[in-house]
């Protein structure tokens, strides 16, 4: 059961997220958006959406650079497994406390106010809700963490996610005695890449950090040139 | 010298009577679907008033537009592109949907369902987002009709600048204009250029401006972007939509939609050569009074051989040539000087054009002692003042505008006076710089304005540029969501699945 759930389960998650938004994209551009719901209110809107953004943007890079970065790296620059611990939980634990926060402004206003409950659809509540639970698992492992501050446990994970990616087939062994919370909260992120193309969470993809590198401001089509395939 | 061309869009302001047919139409081609339900790409406005959406005029509010910083530089009033782009987790000059107005319908169906009860049943307002009762309807597409409302309300109407109000707030001195809007189609479009996707475009060949709904992401900064909020964010697509010329007409040669029904005649569409290479400098120039004389200086003279040579060179089709020749909003704008852009002071060279109206003259009790100008009367005793004219139509600067409502003046006693007293009166062609040809052709276009002189349009070339033979089996106009029919069936991606509604037998 472990070596399917970390095993096993990584690579069908990873599969389903990278051709599912591939699938999407080629077959309904039209359904790739951001979604927002700024327009129909815009009551909580801005500090929640704000909030929750920058939490969610500073945890996925932080999760994404202490996870796949060969812990020999940390090494070779004087940088102590513990300090790493000490960093990830400070970091991770203030952002994660402004996505909360942010993230439960949005829910309230998803759920309570009618324009934007009757606008949203199944797929718009149940990923913020699994956004939120997700969220408060990672804030309870802070509090695992802080029982193991010189790192040890941290560089297991470490271990576990560069095995995935490295086709290490022990890779799920590395993580067999982990507290539960942590497998909770390895679970629901692998499913919420599963969930990822069939959701507005695909918006990500498409962060438009391109338009800084735009030439000048306006953009001309000519038909005498086929349209650039931005 | 590259010249590119667009068509433009004339409305004489002084023959429209305000009867929404333009927009209605408009509506029922474009936006009766959900989620647009609010939007208008066509509306018309009662002047003075505060317009749909409320206030849309106040770019200190809304920060539409471009400015020009203090260095000297063009950019979006709303921000540079790291300022724009740092907004896009909440956009703070994104209007509500109650500045427009929350779209409802009637319980039309409880007129005739209505159990016998003993008040007369009435069909009440309902949400068209909730889908819930509305107490009260707050705001319409329409809501200043005629004058409607207060004046205080009415009168923060932001073309009020520099002028003593409170008197035409009095019964006597009223005065009120229809204002038919809708996408300028720019030069310099704004939307387009804080668009961070890209998605937003002006084509080359006749200058539209569309949005790509696919590339389209839902950042909604066109919404803010656009001065004359003619971008509308689809809350149930989740992407921007706006007027587009009725680009599937134009390319056949048909006026647009709003254009063909206008029982008034007053829109016109025609050709205009312009200069791209002289869009940046023309939209930065320093003062605001000089942005509607830049703007002419970005368009080229169709008849020069030098621009027909460069034209042809740059790949304007000849037609096209022709039709710039004979373009009616060349006419109006350049020749006759009639025309003016809707707030050049917004730096986005829009490319929809205005007459401005005539209006009785004031105080015609006291007829006998209003100011004449020998045989006509003063422009600046209308009913409607020219500086609330000119705040409209050239950032504030009287002189165009009244010397516009002068030729127009002028045009209609040389044809009284033609046609009443049998009197070719040269002299008050001169004394507006016309002479009698140019007022006769005047009177044609815009007083008798036949189809064929109001819609100058000429096709689109698709020839020319596409391959057919690539084109083959692909669809032709869909949803936009590949080969579509129109009918998406739900899908694992979140499409909408629409019920096919097939007209019931009577």
């Amino acid at each position: 059961m472990h070596d399917f759930f970390f095993g096993t389960y990584p690579y069908i998650a990873l599969t389903v997220l990278f051709v599912g938004s591939i699938a999407r994209y080629e077959t309904e551009p039209f359904t790739w958006k951001s979604s927002s719901s700024q327009m129909l209110r815009r009551k909580q809107l801005i500090m929640g959406s704000v909030l929750f953004h920058i939490g969610v943007l500073v945890i996925f890079f932080g999760h994404l650079i202490g996870l796949l970065t060969p812990i020999w790296v940390f090494d070779a620059l004087g940088i102590s497994h513990g300090a790493k611990q000490l960093l990830a939980v400070l970091a991770g634990g203030v952002a994660g406390i402004m996505a909360l926060v942010g993230g439960g402004m949005l829910f309230h206003r998803r759920w309570t106010d009618p324009r934007i409950r009757r606008t949203s659809s199944f797929a718009d509540i149940g990923i913020l809700a699994l956004l939120l639970l997700q969220l408060v698992l990672g804030i309870l492992t802070i509090f695992v963490s802080l029982g193991h501050l010189d790192g040890h446990e941290m560089t297991k994970f470490m271990a576990w996610a560069q095995g995935i990616f490295t086709f290490d087939s022990q890779a799920a062994s590395y993580i067999a005695d982990v507290s539960p919370i942590f497998k909770l909260h390895l679970f629901l992120g692998l499913t919420i890449f599963i969930l990822f193309p069939f959701t507005r969470l695909v918006h990500m993809l498409s962060a438009p950090v391109r338009y800084l590198a735009r030439p000048g401001y306006q953009v001309v089509r000519s038909r005498r040139t086929p349209p650039p395939a931005e | 010298m590259r010249v590119r061309a667009q068509i433009g869009m004339v409305l004489n302001l002084d023959k429209c009577i305000g009867c929404h047919t333009c927009s209605v139409t408009c509506k029922n081609v474009w936006t009766s679907r959900d989620g647009v339900e609010y939007a208008w790409f066509n509306n018309v406005e009662t002047k003075p008033g505060t317009g749909y959406p409320k206030d849309w005029e106040n770019q200190n509010k809304w920060n539409g537009g471009w400015e020009r910083t203090k260095s000297g530089k063009l950019q979006p009033k709303q921000g540079a592109k790291w300022r724009i782009l740092s907004n896009i987790f909440g956009n703070p000059d994104l209007p509500e949907i109650d500045d427009y107005y929350e779209p409802f319908d009637f319980d039309y169906d409880h007129l005739k369902s209505a159990p016998e009860v003993k008040a007369f049943p009435t069909a009440r307002p309902r949400s068209k987002i909730t889908g819930e009762r509305m107490q009260k309807i707050e705001m319409g597409p329409n809501w200043e009709e005629i004058l409607g409302g207060e004046f205080s309300k009415r009168s923060e109407d932001y073309n009020f600048e520099g002028i003593q109000k409170e008197i035409y707030g009095e019964y006597e001195n009223t005065f009120m204009m229809y204002l038919p809007r809708l996408c300028e189609h720019c030069l310099n479009p704004a939307c387009a250029a804080s668009c961070p996707s890209g998605a937003i475009y002006k084509r080359e060949e006749d200058g539209i401006v569309l949005i790509d709904q696919e590339k389209c992401r839902g950042w909604r900064m066109c919404v803010s972007g656009c001065p004359y909020k003619k971008v509308y964010y689809n809350w149930e697509s989740g992407k921007s939509e706006k007027c587009t010329l009725c680009y599937p007409r134009i390319e056949s040669g048909n006026p647009t939609v709003c254009s063909e029904t206008c029982v008034g005649r007053i829109r016109y569409l025609g050709v205009m050569l312009y200069d791209a290479d002289k869009i940046e400098e023309a939209a930065n120039a320093p003062d605001e009074q000089d942005l509607y004389d830049a703007q002419l200086g970005v368009f080229l003279d169709p008849n020069d051989p030098e621009v027909i040579a460069a034209a042809r060179a740059d790949g304007v089709p000849e037609d096209w040539i022709k039709g710039a020749q004979e373009s009616p909003v060349w006419k109006m704008a350049m020749d006759w000087k009639v025309a003016f852009p809707l707030h050049p002071e917004y730096r986005t060279l829009p490319m929809v054009w205005y007459i401005p109206p005539l209006s009785p003259i004031q105080n015609a009790a006291e007829a006998g002692k209003i100011g004449h100008d020998g045989e006509m009367p003063d422009v600046r005793s209308l009913r409607i003042p020219v500086k609330y004219l000119a705040n409209m139509l050239t950032a504030g600067d009287e002189a165009p505008v009244a010397h516009a409502l002068e030729r127009m003046l002028a045009m209609r006693a040389y044809m009284r006076s033609k046609t009443v007293d049998g009197v070719i009166d040269e002299g008050i062609a001169q004394r507006v710089g016309l002479d009698s040809a140019m007022i006769e052709d005047m009177y044609k276009i815009m007083a008798l304005a036949d189809y064929e002189d109001r819609f100058v349009i000429p096709t689109t070339h698709r020839e020319q540029v596409e391959d057919a033979y690539e084109l083959r089996g692909e669809c032709g106009f869909t949803d936009t969501n590949g080969c579509s029919p129109g009918i998406s069936k739900g899908s694992l991606f979140g499409g909408k699945k629409k019920a096919l509604k097939m007209p019931e037998a009577m």
